[in-house]
């Protein structure tokens, strides 16, 4: 594009964008007003589900298209500033925007791994991986992997990493809309899952990358306001000043002092006690299986059996029935998950701002970190991005101004924390049960927040106390006693987090398999519009089999996320930067690496959460840690005793270090 | 045309900036992670020192450092004449 032309162009965008926003805070202002003159909360809840969602479908029709560089690549014009922006919400999933916070409340330092880890990344893409992509300027990662090291094995390996990191990450995507659309809005969890899926399917499914890019700039907007506003109102409720991430600072000072006093609390003693002997009975009853498991049961249907029918106590037997674990391994996991909690609660409160005092705390938690970081530089669906900017220079830009809007709410988060917990040991510790505020009461009800009086005294200890890392975020308007508009605002912006990382996996995943595998590996003599209409065709079908997995809403969903971020680093990450980086690196060495980081990382996966294998202490959340390096190494030294790659290929990587001239060899379009 | 040594002396530039940043992102994170308990003794407006900058000092720091760097390399690619066309 001419210079002119991208300056008009910029313009315009930034033209359409003002008076979107500008119209945003009209609708959620004229529904302040609505909720002043009686409007019901459960219309301001549909207004935001169904005005959002019907913004980014619009948008998707707007900017529908089968022109293959449009559909893949939005037609390489995304400005960088707006590609930071849509990379932003493709990056911030349901859990960034919900559950950062209250990881932060729970874990205290510990929590600050998510923080810099999610951040972090983004210097190694800036710097090591994202203006050489651009200057690749095809349309996926196995892409670059072909191009790069010859052959349909590294492309093959690329297409099967792309899936099973992407699908994990999609799924839970898909079970964070149906939460929030359930939760707020008190639509079934399927038929939010369904409306939510319909929204973004009219949009990637009529556009492509090219309407996602720009769905994704509306949603960040949206989500960006709903998260500031609460942390604004609680910040100048708790210190006369409305800039939470400078005054948490006051809170943590009161947290500390708070906290140190509760260690030798007489009270909270007790209930520490309490805890204790819980934590006892659960590991007797774990000890017994499968005997214990079977005894509960009878006892439960022998109990049901006994009440008359017109009893009040009997939906409560019936319940307790229904929540009984299926089977005795059912029964393990769970009473060894409540045996933990308690487990946790027995033991004083850990100081909130202290680093872990123990050395194999402080291994996991710079390994978690690293694991993170190198995990964010090379998950597929944010590297796509920057294959969508008109040149180099922005792909580089466009990473900073991607890290800044990250940044303005990762840098926030430790804020909620910091002010929900200073909210729950100055206002509600030491209250009487009888004088519960309606926000506690609320979000127990749906098992947010389970508040029980252990000891009996009729009053609140902290040890009574079980919050859940939702509840920081969704609690906060209440707590800050704003109008209810600003809940349903809270869910809009959850949700955009929601939809629009999900569009950037469900785009991801479809090329994979059309673009990579169909067009690239099987049938290369399709036409443009057929490659087009296989890839609108497998979005469908992608998005229905993660609707179908995440309705099984299966516990492991948090934990395969995770493990994501470990996979990510120990296969894509090496083969991409060695490829750019090491001249001398080839196809052997690249592919061996790539097998071994992700075979390495599996066993360890698999083995350290369900066999008890443990090396050096570290947890299954960072096991990138071992596969990883293992891949670095293995490329490194089986590349040097295999042959150098050949000139042409030499001259490839030559071809995209630089800025200036054309890209050498694998070029199409 | 452009020479090889010209391409030379850009990529060495580059990974000379490459290092130079990796280093500060290594220091302002994991650095300053081992260190957080001595840091901690440090109040700021109430922040620990140890804390504040894994909850915030890093991620400042990040992102200046990806501000810095694409400002480099736009110079880098001035001073070797590598701009794209």
């Amino acid at each position: 594009m001419a210079n002119d032309a991208m300056q008009a162009w910029k313009k315009k965008l930034r033209q359409i964008y003002g008076v979107y926003t500008g119209i945003f805070l009209i609708f959620v202002i004229a529904l302040w007003i609505g909720e002043n003159m009686g409007l019901q909360q459960k219309y301001i809840g549909y207004a935001f589900l169904f005005g959002t969602i019907g913004v980014y479908a619009a948008i998707g029709i707007l900017s529908r298209t089968s022109v293959v560089a449009e559909y893949y690549v939005a037609g390489r014009k995304v400005p960088a500033i707006f590609n930071g922006m849509a990379t932003a919400s493709d990056w911030m999933s349901a859990a960034s925007f919900i559950g950062m916070a209250g990881a932060l409340y729970l874990q205290g330092y510990d929590g600050l791994a998510f923080i810099m880890g999610w951040t972090g990344g983004y210097v190694l893409l800036a710097v090591m991986v994202a203006p050489y992509i651009r200057k690749f300027g095809q349309f996926t990662i196995p892409d670059f992997l072909e191009a790069r090291y010859g052959g349909k094995l590294p492309r093959m390996i690329g297409i099967v990493s792309a899936i099973i990191v992407s699908f994990a990450y999609l799924v839970a995507q898909i079970v964070g809309v149906g939460i929030i659309t359930s939760r707020f809005v008190g639509i079934p969890f399927e038929a939010g899952v369904f409306l939510g899926l319909s929204g973004i399917l009219v949009c990637s499914f009529l556009g492509g990358m090219r309407a996602v890019t720009w769905t994704q700039v509306a949603q960040y907007i949206i989500l960006i306001t709903a998260y500031m506003i609460p942390v604004v109102a609680i910040s100048y409720k708790h210190t006369g000043i409305p800039i939470p991430q400078v005054m948490y600072g006051q809170a943590l000072q009161v947290i500390e002092s708070k906290q140190k006093a509760l260690v030798n609390d007489v009270k909270e003693i007790e209930v520490r006690q309490e805890w204790k002997k819980k934590a006892e009975e659960l590991n007797a009853k774990i000890k017994e299986l499968p005997e214990s498991w079977q005894k509960g049961k009878t006892e439960l249907e022998k109990k049901l059996k006994n009440l008359p029918t017109e009893n009040p106590e009997r939906t409560k037997a019936e319940k307790a029935l229904k929540d009984y674990p299926k089977t005795p391994e059912e029964a393990k996991e769970k009473w060894t998950a409540t045996m933990k909690e308690a487990q946790v609660m027995s033991k004083p409160p850990k100081s909130y701002v202290s680093p872990p005092s123990d050395t194999k705390g402080i291994i996991n938690f710079l390994a978690l970190t690293f694991c993170l970081m190198v995990g964010t530089a090379g998950l597929p669906h944010v590297l796509m991005r920057f294959y969508t900017t008109p040149t180099v220079r922005e792909a580089r830009s466009s990473a900073a101004w991607a890290l800044f809007f990250i940044f303005l709410l990762y840098f926030t988060a430790p804020a909620y924390a910091a002010f929900a917990r200073s909210e729950i040991l100055t206002n509600i510790v030491g209250q009487a049960f009888t004088s519960l505020p309606g926000w506690v009461a609320k979000w127990a009800s749906v098992g947010l927040i389970s508040i029980k009086d252990m000891n009996g005294d009729g009053i609140i200890q902290f040890s009574e106390i079980i919050i859940r890392a939702d509840a920081v975020v969704l609690a906060t308007p209440e707590i800050a006693g704003l109008p209810y508009v600003v809940a349903g605002l809270i869910a809009a912006g959850g949700l955009a987090a929601a939809l629009s990382t999900a569009d950037g996996l469900l785009i991801t995943i479809s090329n994979a398999i059309s673009h990579d595998l169909y067009y690239k590996i099987i049938n290369p003599n399709i036409s443009p519009s057929t490659r087009v209409k296989i890839g609108k065709a497998l979005l469908i079908v992608v998005a229905a089999i993660g609707a179908y997995v995440a309705s099984f809403k299966l516990a492991i969903i948090v934990e395969l996320v995770a493990w994501a971020f470990s996979l990510a680093a120990a296969t894509f990450f090496p083969a991409v930067v060695l490829g750019i980086w090491d001249k001398r690196m080839n196809k052997t060495g690249a592919v061996t690496g790539m097998i071994v980081g992700l075979l390495i990382t599996t066993y360890y996966i698999i083995g350290s959460r369900f066999y008890g294998i443990d090396w050096f202490g570290i947890k299954t959340i960072a096991a990138g840690i071992f596969g990883l390096p293992a891949n670095i190494i293995v490329a490194l030294v089986v590349s040097r005793i295999t042959a150098a790659p050949s000139q042409e290929l030499q001259e490839f990587v030559d071809s995209i270090r630089y800025p200036k001239g054309a890209v050498k060899g694998g070029v199409e379009e | 045309m452009v020479t090889k040594e010209t391409l030379d002396a850009y990529w060495r530039d580059n990974r000379i900036l490459m290092y130079v940043i990796l280093l500060i992102w290594f220091a302002v994170s994991y650095l300053a992670a081992i260190f957080a308990s001595s840091l901690n003794s440090i109040t700021i407006l109430g922040f620990p020192f140890g804390y504040y900058m894994g909850s915030q000092g890093s991620l400042i720091v990040f992102v200046l450092l990806n501000y810095f760097y694409s400002m480099k390399m736009n110079e880098l690619d001035k001073k070797y004449g590598l701009e794209e066309e």
